[in-house]
């Protein structure tokens, strides 16, 4: 094999020592910051009232958001696969945006569009509404993308002939196209909601740092590090990633379950 | 019809989500005219800022596509303890706040942390060049590795065997068999993290001290447009040539596209 | 091929760790957010000068304690230009700054100015005076006080002249929660809470007198009101110790007193610090002007005022936000 001799060793090296500088080190140094006065002060810093809030903002809008796309990413890519329009390929690449657009751009142009003196006459800045669009922005491609391959593989015979056997087509897809997308829904889900947890750029600039109102914990972990208080930030870090992995375990989890018993 | 409902609601949230604010950024950037537009984004700062871009993603992306090879070789390749872990790394970046990356960079690098020595001897890694290719590289890492994965799985060992029992060495089984299958899934991985690369905002905010003409990439640049020079049309402009980028990257991915091998 | 690659990225982090490193002839400024306009001219007269001929620049501007604790954690800086003294004495604490930073004639500050607020073209709400800020509907937007040098000003201010309004410190404390209830929004700096301001957010900007001339000048829809009884800004510049180090650093921090320099400021809507300049200006004078050193409004000077009001987790403000967010 390429990677059992002298030269795969040396590459398997650098890729290891390139991954541990890059990525581990600072990591550790995270981690290690957020234990250095015990775990009573991590607990402190973690629940702090204004975290704490932060925190649960950040978890009840990645949420919404996960489930607005559950929603809308099951439409969108049920409109790019099974119908046909012209410009049906334009809207498909358009998808991708929120992968290529830089996060401040968005953010920018979305308080631009959606906040005061916007052409729209709607003002939604430092509200959570705000958030929520700047969050359900960034997120829009992981669930269509995660749909459209299983949509596109899907048999379309059972789907017929439950049709000719007289079940009106909601009913064709609640028992037999639904099942079949659920674990592609859920995977686009848990990077949905990943990436809402985290989300930064695209936030910043239309939360307007209200604490206990719209500040959400990526915010306030970036004030945290701005007033030098490592810890307190590095603290409330070490939560929400292990919050964010529990959650995409869980979800992980879930559909190995689910896909074990369909196959049953 | 539904068929006529749903088409129309799907698309309609895609056009007032995506396509307005992206149209928005370029009205307002030519709303005083393209020579208006035009000076602002050929400021001496702004030329720097999209230069440092440029470097930054010169550097981090060939870095992370070699080693992203590597790795995917590792993991798909290999037996080894700790390959799990190892897949949970790769993927790490993923999941993390880009305000937590540089945070972690910033405990690491800073006054008092393990590397904070590092600043006294005439190294300085925060608020300088080294700290914001870090930051570039840690959050693009895993974009090579996830693509070329899968397509490694898909294609199996068989000819990489059938090319070493007729006797040719590790390097060239690689440069002639394995490459040519991944070189899509390379190709659209590079598109992905070029992207990432250039659009990075939180993380290199924290470690880049903003120092203007030094250590301001291009979205700092924006924001710093925007928050404190009260310069909005230059906010725009710049932003139009990081969607003028993005538009690029989407097209490419469309090229790159995995496709169907047809053998 | 791998190896170039490797060798390539060594090279690259070392090259970029060596541009970081300070040249001969280089200064680097550190500076909060409002005053970049005027530091900008300064520079340019300065590098006229035979001592600043060929002298080149590095400048940051953001808000002052971010400023302040990215010194502290690495940031290089020869010349801090902050909003305020215990910004400054933060880093006499870290080692950074020498500790007679301030003994200069004029103490180490380099411009005033005074709190202003900022209404709308018009003043349609007709806000005059302090107690306006607090009648119902209005939205006064004004910087986040752990970030933003300028907020702090504000809020001394504010408490200042309740105080000359005869309030009792208990009075001018409820005062300031009252205060807070009416601020929908608190941007990072002076300079982003112009920004939310422009964009159309609130009814009044409380903040420096040199941003509130600047927003007309930029042609923002805006006037400003000088309330009668308002706070002395009073913003210190100091050499650290690396600036202690370069000629060219300790020959720009005299320059920032020279008449070419006062002059500069003047016209960015600064009041120059030295009398001979500032007697060409005519600068508004409030009849009930005070300063943070005005003990008998409560006004004890910046170290025990910022402990008092401004302790991140005991200060007065601190403990205001808290009870204003449940």
């Amino acid at each position: 094999m390429v990677s059992d001799r002298a030269g795969g060793a040396l590459a398997r090296g650098i890729a290891l020592g390139y991954l541990s500088l890059v990525v581990l080190l600072p990591l550790a140094a995270l981690v290690w910051s957020s234990r250095s006065h015990g775990l009573g002060a991590f607990w402190d810093q973690a629940t702090e009232p204004e975290a704490l809030s932060a925190l649960k903002l950040t978890l009840a809008l990645a949420a919404i958001c996960a489930l607005v796309n559950a929603v809308a990413g099951t439409a969108i890519a049920w409109v790019l696969v099974r119908d046909r329009f012209r410009g049906r390929g334009l809207v498909d690449s358009v998808i991708d945006l929120p992968f290529a657009l830089p996060t401040i751009v968005a953010g920018l142009t979305l308080l631009a569009l959606y906040g005061p003196g916007g052409p729209f006459k709607v003002d939604v800045a430092f509200t959570r509404m705000g958030v929520l669009l700047a969050l359900l922005f960034v997120t829009l491609p992981f669930v269509v993308r995660a749909v459209q391959p299983v949509l596109l593989e899907l048999d379309r015979e059972m789907e017929e002939a439950a049709a000719s056997l007289g079940a009106r087509s909601f009913t064709v897809f609640r028992r037999i196209v639904f099942p079949n997308l659920l674990p592609a829904i859920l995977s686009g889900v848990a990077l949905a909601f990943s990436r809402a947890i985290g989300e930064f750029g695209a936030v910043v600039l239309i939360s307007g740092n209200l604490p206990f109102k719209t500040e959400v914990s990526s915010v306030y972990i970036f004030q945290q590090v701005e007033s030098d208080n490592g810890a307190a930030a590095a603290a409330v870090s070490v939560l929400l990633l292990a919050i964010s992995l529990a959650v995409l375990l869980g979800i992980g989890a879930f559909r190995r379950w689910r896909t074990k018993y369909d196959h049953a | 019809m539904s068929r006529y409902l749903l088409r129309f609601t799907a698309l309609g949230y895609v056009a007032f989500l995506l396509l307005v604010p992206v149209g928005f950024v370029f009205y307002r950037a030519f709303g005083d005219g393209l020579g208006h537009a035009w000076d602002a984004v050929t400021t001496d700062r702004a030329i720097h800022a999209l230069e440092l871009t440029l470097m930054l993603t010169a550097i981090a992306v060939p870095a992370n596509t070699i080693v992203g090879i590597i790795l995917a070789l590792m993991l798909v390749r290999t037996r080894f303890r700790g390959r799990g872990l190892l897949n949970a790394v790769v993927d790490l970046p993923l999941a993390l706040s880009p305000v937590v990356v540089g945070l972690a960079l910033y405990l690491l690098y800073g006054r008092g942390g393990w590397l904070g020595g590092l600043a006294e001897r005439g190294v300085h890694v925060l608020f300088a060049f080294p700290g914001m290719l870090l930051a570039t590289m840690f959050v693009s890492l895993p974009f090579v590795v996830r693509e070329v994965v899968p397509v490694l799985r898909e294609i199996g060992t068989e000819q990489e065997q059938a090319a070493e029992t007729l006797g040719a060495r590790p390097f060239q089984v690689f440069r002639r068999v394995t490459f040519p299958a991944i070189r899509w899934a390379v190709a659209y991985g590079v598109v992905l993290t070029t992207a990432r690369c250039i659009g990075e905002f939180g993380a290199v905010s924290i470690v880049s001290g903003r120092i203007e003409g030094k250590t301001e990439t291009l979205p700092i640049y924006v924001q710093s447009q925007y928050a404190f020079d009260f310069d909005t049309s230059g906010a725009y402009a710049a932003s139009v040539v990081l969607a003028l980028i993005a538009i690029a990257t989407v097209v490419l991915l469309r090229v790159f596209q995995p496709k169907e091998e047809v053998l | 091929m791998r190896v170039i690659c490797i060798a390539l990225l060594g090279v690259a982090l070392l090259a970029g760790s060596a541009a970081g490193a300070s040249r001969g002839g280089s200064v680097d400024l550190v500076a909060y957010s409002t005053p970049k306009d005027a530091y900008g001219k300064i520079i340019a007269s300065f590098q006229k000068t035979s001592a600043g001929n060929g002298t080149g620049f590095n400048e940051s501007y953001a808000a002052s304690g971010d400023q302040a604790r990215a010194v502290a954690a690495g940031l290089k800086a020869d010349i801090v230009a902050l909003a305020l003294d215990p910004d400054v004495n933060m880093l006499v604490g870290k080692g950074l700054v020498p500790k007679n930073w301030a003994a200069n004639s004029h103490k180490g500050i380099v411009s005033d100015s005074v709190v202003v607020f900022v209404v709308r073209d018009g003043n349609p709400k007709h806000i005059k005076g302090w107690g306006d800020l607090v009648k119902p509907g209005i939205q006064v937007i004004t910087p986040n006080p752990f970030t933003s040098g300028g907020a702090r000003w504000n809020v001394m201010a504010a408490y200042g002249a309740q105080r000359k309004a005869g309030k009792t410190d208990k009075q001018a404390i409820a005062y300031l929660k009252k205060f807070f209830q009416h601020v929908p929004v608190q941007p990072d700096s002076a300079r982003a809470a112009l920004q939310v301001f422009a964009q159309g957010k609130g009814d009044v900007l409380i903040t420096y007198e040199n941003e509130a001339i600047y927003a007309e000048k930029k042609g923002v829809h805006t006037e400003y009101k000088t309330p009668k009884s308002t706070l002395l800004i009073e913003t210190p510049v100091a050499l650290t110790k690396s600036g202690l180090k370069k000629p060219a650093a300790k020959a720009f921090y005299k320059f920032l007193w020279s008449s070419t320099a006062q002059k500069a400021f003047a016209s960015q809507g600064f009041r120059p610090v030295v009398k001979s300049v500032a007697k060409s200006y005519k600068f508004y004078r409030p009849s009930g002007l005070f300063t943070i050193n005005t003990t008998k409004l409560g006004l004890t000077g910046w170290t025990k005022v910022q402990t008092r009001f401004f302790h991140p987790t005991n200060g007065i403000v601190a403990k205001i936000e808290k009870s204003l967010g449940h």
